[in-house]
């Protein structure tokens, strides 16, 4: 545990000391400020939990967005640098690395979520919000942002350029969440399978402001599963 | 401290480094000579738990690389080609930063950190950003890392690469001050500097060991061939004619006059330094300096390898 921590300091301080972490936070949030103002707030009068349901929408897939780019240089970089030799050769395992990047990549991650937070205080100024719908809408935001974040992590243990990280993550994500869009050209028990494996029908829960144990087991299990694809590549490294 | 047996590295189907076989003592200067792609870096990166092998079997300080490298990775400090430094850091955060990951004990860090500091005289730069750094210094940083956690064995790829005259003299002092607290594993290509380092020397090519021992053995090896250089007071030319007549002499040149004072190169096929100094008493010229040519070394090393070449 204290490499991980050790190994998140470091990265979360690296975050925090370069210009691209920055960057990418000021760009999501704009985008999303542009989301919440042409997609959340125009129209007829609507309920606020309904365009606080918005909000979450598009704020998950910006923030999915966000976790993608904020996870291109994790290791990508480390390779591209020549500092993956450092960690190969401290007695760190791999999945050590693999956690403490993820931390410090999550935390700063949390801080573009706290700067939207503006945006439901906005509608709870003008209308009337459930403290449970946003923190449930907040809950599976992040879990959305460290599944993506994960599979961000694998992207960049694949490659050593971060572009290419980024164009592996990115389809990677996108195909998670158009899964569902397969359920009509299926039957079943095919249909049930790719409307299970989609992030779309997880979130929805999510958004509404319901908190399922599945929902969560689900982004869960995705987050682990892309670490432990990250560390069988940085392991399987060493071998070639 | 090193016994390395049969070890065998392969990228997909080249094989890197073939069946390499050798043992390296406790406190011993290695000097890993090869030309590029000979395979250095990939058996440097063997030993510093980086890669692991394909097949063979590599032990350090009485671990296994396969069975047990985190107890060898606590026990060695690796300093890659290209230094591994975190550029936004500054000297003192990445020197504390790769001890606690290496293991040190939280209250230990700081003298460790200024130890390692001490010893690559980077006291003053301490508060420097490592992307301010000139080339010289990033590899003091990298040596740094390499022995901030008082490690036995230290291997260095490369450290004197890309670096002018005046650092590479500063780099080899810094080694050389390692010596026989630490023991020392060094690869270069810049031959004639690691002579004046090492103990020893493994010759490596193609992936496979092609000699081994002192730069005497080497010599040795190939008959002592080298060039001597003389430094000496009186007549020039009859200093000449006395070292044409010694056996195993080939070539004598006057390089430099000066006055009473001359310096001359001797080109011989075999180690007949005695001789030579002997001739000169015997003819009556005072011998000022006798000393193996820089190159000697580099010329060993060239003869080496395209020996193997043309086998």
């Amino acid at each position: 545990m204290r490499n991980v921590l050790l190994i998140a300091r470091r990265e979360l301080a690296a975050y925090l000391r370069t210009m691209s972490g920055y960057v990418i936070i000021a760009v999501v949030l704009f985008a999303d400020g542009l989301a919440f103002n042409f997609l959340a707030l125009p129209g007829p009068a609507r309920k606020s939990s309904e365009v606080l349901g918005v909000f979450f929408w598009a704020t998950s897939g910006l923030t999915m967005a966000c976790a993608i780019f904020l996870s291109m240089r994790l290791i990508a970089e480390e390779r591209q640098t020549g500092t993956v030799s450092l960690l190969y050769s401290s007695p760190v395992r791999d999945v050590e690395i693999v956690v403490g990047k993820f931390l410090a990549s999550l935390g700063f991650l949390l801080l573009f979520l706290v700067s939207t937070l503006y945006m439901p205080a906005l509608i709870a100024i003008y209308g009337k919000v459930s403290l449970g719908h946003v923190v449930s809408g907040y809950f599976g935001v992040t879990l959305v942002g460290a599944s993506s974040l994960a599979i961000g992590t694998f992207g960049s243990a694949l490659t050593r350029s971060q572009v290419v990280a980024v164009v592996l993550s990115a389809v990677m994500c996108l195909a998670l969440t158009t899964f569902h869009l397969l359920a009509p050209v299926t039957d079943r028990p095919l249909t049930e399978i790719v409307m299970q494996l989609s992030w779309y029908g997880h979130f929805e829960g999510f958004r509404v402001g319901l908190v399922h144990l599945k929902d969560v087991v689900y982004f869960a299990l995705v987050t682990f599963l892309g670490l432990f694809a990250a560390t069988r590549v940085l392991e399987a490294r060493r071998w070639r | 401290m090193i016994q390395v047996d049969g070890l065998t590295k392969h990228y997909g189907e080249r094989a890197a480094i073939k069946d390499l076989s050798f043992n390296i003592e406790k406190g011993e200067v290695i000097g890993f000579l090869g030309l590029n792609g000979a395979g250095k870096s990939t058996t440097l990166k063997v030993l510093g738990c980086v890669l692991l092998p394909t097949s063979g079997k590599v032990v350090i300080d009485g671990f296994d690389v396969s069975k047990d490298p985190h107890e060898i990775r606590k026990r060695i400090g690796f300093l890659p080609d290209t230094p591994p430094l975190y550029d936004e850091m500054t000297v003192e955060g990445y020197l504390r930063f790769v001890a606690e990951l290496r293991g040190v004990a939280k209250a230990d860090v700081p003298a460790r950190v200024a130890d390692a500091m001490k010893k690559t005289a980077l006291t003053e730069r301490k508060d420097d950003v490592i992307a301010t750094l000139s080339h010289g210094f990033r590899q003091r940083v990298g040596l740094a890392q390499a022995l901030v956690h008082n490690p036995r064995l230290l291997i260095l790829d490369e450290p004197t690469g890309g670096l002018d005259p005046v650092q590479i003299v500063e780099m080899r002092e810094l080694i050389r001050a390692l010596k026989g607290e630490h023991t020392v594993l060094v690869s270069s290509h810049i031959l004639a500097e690691i002579s004046q380092i090492c103990d020893r020397f493994l010759v490596i090519q193609q992936g496979e060991i092609i000699a081994r021992g002192s730069e005497e053995d080497l010599s040795k090896q190939l008959g002592g061939a080298g060039t001597v250089e003389i430094e000496l007071s009186g007549a020039a030319q009859k200093a000449v004619d006395a070292l044409k007549a010694v056996p195993h002499v080939t070539d004598v040149v006057v390089v430099r006059l000066d006055g009473e004072r001359a310096s001359l190169k001797v080109e011989t096929d075999a180690e007949v330094r005695p001789a030579l100094v002997k001739a000169l008493v015997n003819a009556g010229v005072d011998v000022l300096r006798v000393d193996r040519a820089a190159s000697r070394l580099e010329h060993i090393f060239l003869k080496l390898t395209h020996g193997k070449e043309a086998a």
